[in-house]
């Protein structure tokens, strides 16, 4: 199809549904309303189970099934990201990169943030039921903030401190864990993804009974899917060549290096 | 029987943790195990699925399955937990998956390079996305387990890195998916700003007393978008070919054994639990009945101009999901039934026909049609069973597809709708006929040698294995197994009954949602079941014996053009639709916003 | 002016899907298909609303819990939300990369090994 053709399907297809959704909007009730009664059910359940995020009691508590199925969307995609990732063909990882030097200054913020970034990383974590966060979010800032460590240090001192191995396995290990305590649930007589543990006082730092669990869970998993993931976009730019030396184009960083052998096609 | 608290309820959210755990556990232990290890485990691990389905299937004969997730069971009809509800349909279909996951698992031993066991896992999470889909009962978390069958799905797509195709239809199966599951999301929240609920029964309570408005409209077109562009119905199909065309041969018996069906399903479950009781009957039949019979047609056609053995075969699912719809838009029990049938047949069926391209490959590096011109010469018994696979495509008795062709046809004549039939029975033989006309050229040289062969192969994952010179038992068998499943769809004395029920349940929208939120027993009243009946057994043949005109008609052609110079005139506007499927990801997302404003025009003009 | 979000909302998906179909980059392709689902971020979100209400959280600082708060149901779905997206954009992203290397392009124009 021409690009006229094209933008002539879209145009009408969006004037339809556009006009519909127009129609549609106007029968919202209106923004701000106070009718929810979801809200009015979900927070005495919350308050029951001794959880002051009524957000993380929904997620980990109320309606845990999503939460299992979101956990191995973000399994599977890390597992895609490995797959398509890798190097295939007529690739392999090459290891000799001569890379620069960071700047003073990087070295010195990277190295200040780094256990900054850790411990917010996990207070986040550790404190999901009580305030805004939890396992995804603070596993998300592990991840990402052990990443400091590259940004101010070398590709491959960085690849010493961060095997990819471990982390694969602890993320594979982490996203088992929640079916498995969800399975536990059930062990005991009540049901699958039951809050079963002890539920302290609310507002203590052990309440809501699996909700910390499951958000430490969920934590480890993501803070170890996100390294994978950042180490196959980190591998497959710096690393991974072609057999006959080239390097296949894209994502030059500044310290990205000529061919080893300085080979040419 | 009311099975709200006790052991058998707890089985259906374990059959979703199952998979999940073992793709775990293998990701861990697979690069230490041999391969065969690794697909032993993953076997053991889906066989083990279709005994707790299987079980689960028995239980549900007798009355719904309900489970409220964590416990939280509901309190005067409102509750905040997740359920899961597993009726005879859903734990049907659910079964379907796991079975052919275990299939495409022994299949794919001596098949593909499992990267680590990775495969392995990326379907353990496929069939938990599945399966999950197939049982739950609330629309938010059809939504979640949607998207990680997507995920998975994309990932399988484009496993074979070095195959460029993959890669293509690996992104537009990608981005196409996920747009449509974004819509349905918004479709989600209009449903939610209007209800407060996300659960099938309280939507369905919640809804029952309200009168059809553009809010309703606009929230069934746009979450029955999601799961209908998932199901390939027109102008949201054009990302099927693409998928099916480069992925693994296991991988496509398992998108269109189960996976584009899902979508279906997921669809109509949302449509009776949700808007049945909301929306007028006439319209939404309408809807389904046109867009079905486009489908229809458009995948026949396409799928007769193909000489990409698996492209071919894509467009035929395409072409019989559009038959499916046909039957299921009767609205009835009798055309659920029919539709259901049909798919178990399909599945085994369109199955055994992938895997064969499968063996294609494996064997002579190509799947084009005019290429491939006498190779398989040596290998009468695979051309033998091809035939056979095509002529159950085509709706030969007593395979299950002519089963539900006959329960569909019969219902659907019984709606008034008279010339169903027709359409059944023609779409069923040009694109068996194609199949036919596949094997007759590949493995018994029928007909002239094509002169149009191309130096350039037709693209379909050479890479998966260097040529096999001998077929092992591991990818005949589950030919075999696929073949026979089809045709005991059709043999077995209580299918029709089984299915009637199932569809009888399925279509009790008021009982799945007092059941669910009530604990009240059912009392399904399901209507006397059709079964074979000569008129259905009559079409059957006939479509047969049309399939093998069209092959005929398709080998020998070519003096056929010559004498009559009309035929060409059909040339232009095939072209014209060859042309529409471009590959180009930015024409399939123009089509999709097209079928938006269609299906906003079935549904919502005549309620203006 | 009450039903603004949900405008916005809705543009924001138009407008992404409109992105997608006229571009000429698959990276652009994947981000607008990130921005289309932005649009059902504020529409879940906007829903959820209430005017004058607080974050349904009752911990730090410890209040008593009470009725007076936004919908946190809408809040969790567009919890899961992101993390779908950002999991589905990162593949997508992998793949486009791959692509680009195979095919030695990223414009869906010039991408031709899939037709008819």
């Amino acid at each position: 199809m021409t690009r006229t053709v094209r933008y002539v399907v879209f145009g009408l297809g969006a004037t339809g549904i556009g006009l519909l959704g127009v129609f549609a909007i106007l029968k919202i009730p209106a923004f701000g309303a106070s009718s929810h009664p979801y809200r009015d059910a979900s927070i005495p359940a919350a308050v029951k189970h001794a959880t002051s995020n009524v957000i993380s009691s929904i997620n980990f508590d109320q309606r845990g099934l999503d939460t299992l199925g979101e956990e191995s969307i973000f399994l599977a995609s890390v597992l895609v990201i490995s797959v398509i990732l890798r190097p295939a063909g007529h690739e392999t990882e090459r290891r000799e990169l001569s890379e620069g030097r960071p700047l003073d200054s990087t070295v010195l913020g990277g190295l200040v943030f780094l256990p900054i970034v850790l411990i917010i990383g996990l207070d986040v974590i550790t404190h999901g039921h009580l305030t805004p966060g939890g396992g995804f979010q603070g596993g998300v800032i592990l991840g990402t903030g052990i990443h400091l460590l590259y940004v101010a240090g070398t590709y491959r001192m960085f690849e010493k401190v961060r095997p990819v191995r471990p982390f694969e396995w602890t993320e594979a290990i982490a996203a088992g864990a929640f079916a498995c305590l969800g399975i536990s649930g059930v062990l005991v007589g009540a049901s699958f993804l039951a809050n079963v543990v002890p539920q302290g006082v609310f507002g203590d730092l052990f309440s809501a009974g699996t909700v910390p669990l499951l958000n430490g869970v969920v934590g480890v998993e993501v803070a170890s899917g996100v390294v994978v993931l950042i180490s196959k976009f980190l591998e497959q730019a710096l690393t991974v060549r072609s057999d006959s030396g080239n390097p296949q184009g894209n994502g030059h960083t500044s310290r990205e290096t000529k061919t080893p052998d300085g080979q040419h096609p | 029987m009311l099975s709200f608290d006790n052991a058998t309820a707890m089985l259906a959210p374990i059959a979703v943790a199952i998979p999940i755990v073992m793709a775990c556990v293998l990701l861990v232990a697979g690069r230490r195990l041999p391969r065969l290890a690794v697909d032993v485990v993953a076997l053991a691990t889906a066989l083990a699925m279709v005994s707790l389905l299987a079980y689960l299937l028995v239980a549900a004969a007798s009355g719904r399955i309900v489970t409220w997730a964590a416990g939280w069971t509901p309190h005067h009809g409102y509750s905040v937990g997740i359920v899961l509800v597993v009726d005879p349909l859903g734990a049907g279909i659910a079964l379907l998956a796991c079975s052919l996951t275990a299939i495409a698992f022994l299949f794919s031993v001596r098949y593909l390079d499992a990267v680590e066991a990775h495969y392995h896992c990326l379907m353990l999470l496929f069939l938990a996305g599945m399966v999950g889909l197939a049982l739950t009962g609330d629309l938010f978390d059809m939504f979640v387990f949607f998207e990680l069958m997507g995920a998975a799905a994309y990932g399988l797509t484009a496993i074979v890195v070095e195959d460029e195709s993959a890669l293509q239809g690996g992104i537009n199966f990608g981005i196409v998916n996920s747009l449509g599951a974004y819509l349905s999301l918004t479709g989600l929240g209009l449903l939610f700003a209007r209800t407060g609920s996300v659960g099938l029964p309280q939507l369905h309570t919640e809804l029952a007393h309200h009168r059809p408005d553009a809010l309703i409209v606009a929230a069934f077109v746009l979450v029955l978008t999601g799961f209908l562009v998932k199901g390939a119905m027109v102008p949201f199909h054009f990302w099927l070919a693409d998928a099916h065309a480069v992925a693994p041969a296991p991988v496509c018996l398992l998108f269109s054994g189960v996976m584009v069906p899902l979508g279906i399903y997921a669809a109509f479950r949302i449509y009776w639990t949700v808007f049945a009781p909301v929306l007028p009957l006439g319209d939404v039949r309408r809807t389904f009945l046109v867009l079905g019979a486009v489908t229809a047609v458009l995948g026949a056609v396409m799928a007769l101009s193909q000489r990409h053995f698996k492209r071919l075969l894509a467009y035929s699912t395409i072409a019989h999901v559009g038959l499916f719809l046909v039957a299921l838009a009767c609205l009835s029990v009798g055309g659920t039934a029919g539709a259901l049938i049909y798919v178990a047949g399909h599945a085994g069926v369109k199955g055994a026909l992938f895997l064969i391209a499968g063996v294609m490959l494996a064997r002579y590096g190509s799947v084009d049609e005019y290429d491939l011109y006498g190779a398989g010469n040596g290998q009468k018994a695979m051309g033998v069973l091809l035939i056979i696979g095509a002529l159950g495509l085509a709706g030969l008795p007593p395979f299950g597809t002519a089963l539900g062709k006959a329960l569909s046809e019969d219902a659907a004549s019984a709606a008034g709708y008279g010339w169903v039939p027709v359409l059944f029975v023609a779409v069923s033989a040009l694109t068996g006929g194609a199949v036919l006309r596949v094997a007759g050229r590949v493995y018994f040289a029928l007909g002239p040698m094509p002169v149009e062969r191309s130096p350039m192969r037709a693209r379909g994952n050479e890479d998966e294995e260097p040529r096999l010179l001998h077929v092992p038992w591991t990818m005949i068998a589950p030919i075999l197994v696929l073949l026979a499943g089809g045709l005991i769809v059709g043999l077995l004395p209580g299918a029709h009954s089984v299915a009637n029920r199932a569809a009888a349940t399925f279509i009790d929208s008021a009982g799945y949602s007092h059941q669910a939120l009530y604990k009240l027993p059912e009392g399904i009243v399901a209507p006397t079941a059709s079964n074979w009946t000569g008129v259905g057994l009559g079409l059957g043949f006939v479509s047969a014996v049309l399939a093998c005109c069209v092959a005929l008609a398709g080998l020998y052609g070519r003096r056929l053009a010559e004498k009559w110079p009309v035929l060409r005139e059909a040339y232009g506007p095939l072209n014209l639709l060859h042309r529409l499927h471009s590959g180009h990801v930015g024409d399939y997302v123009a089509w999709m916003m097209m079928g938006l404003a269609v299906l906003a025009g079935f549904i919502g003009l005549p309620l203006r | 002016m009450s039903h603004y979000a949900y405008f916005v909302a809705g543009w924001l998906i138009l407008i992404g899907a409109f992105g997608i179909m006229r571009s000429k980059n698959l990276i652009q392709s994947v981000v607008c298909l990130a921005v289309a689902q932005s649009g059902t971020y504020v529409l879940l979100l906007s829903i959820g609303y209430q005017w004058g209400g607080a974050p349904p959280l009752f911990g730090e600082p410890a209040t008593k819990p009470n009725l007076h708060v936004v919908d946190p149901l809408v809040q969790a779905m567009t919890l899961t939300d992101i993390v779908v997206s950002a999991t589905v954009t990162s593949m997508l992203l992998a793949i486009a990369i791959q692509i680009h290397k195979r095919h030695g392009t990223i414009n869906p124009d010039e991408l031709n090994a899939i037709r008819g």
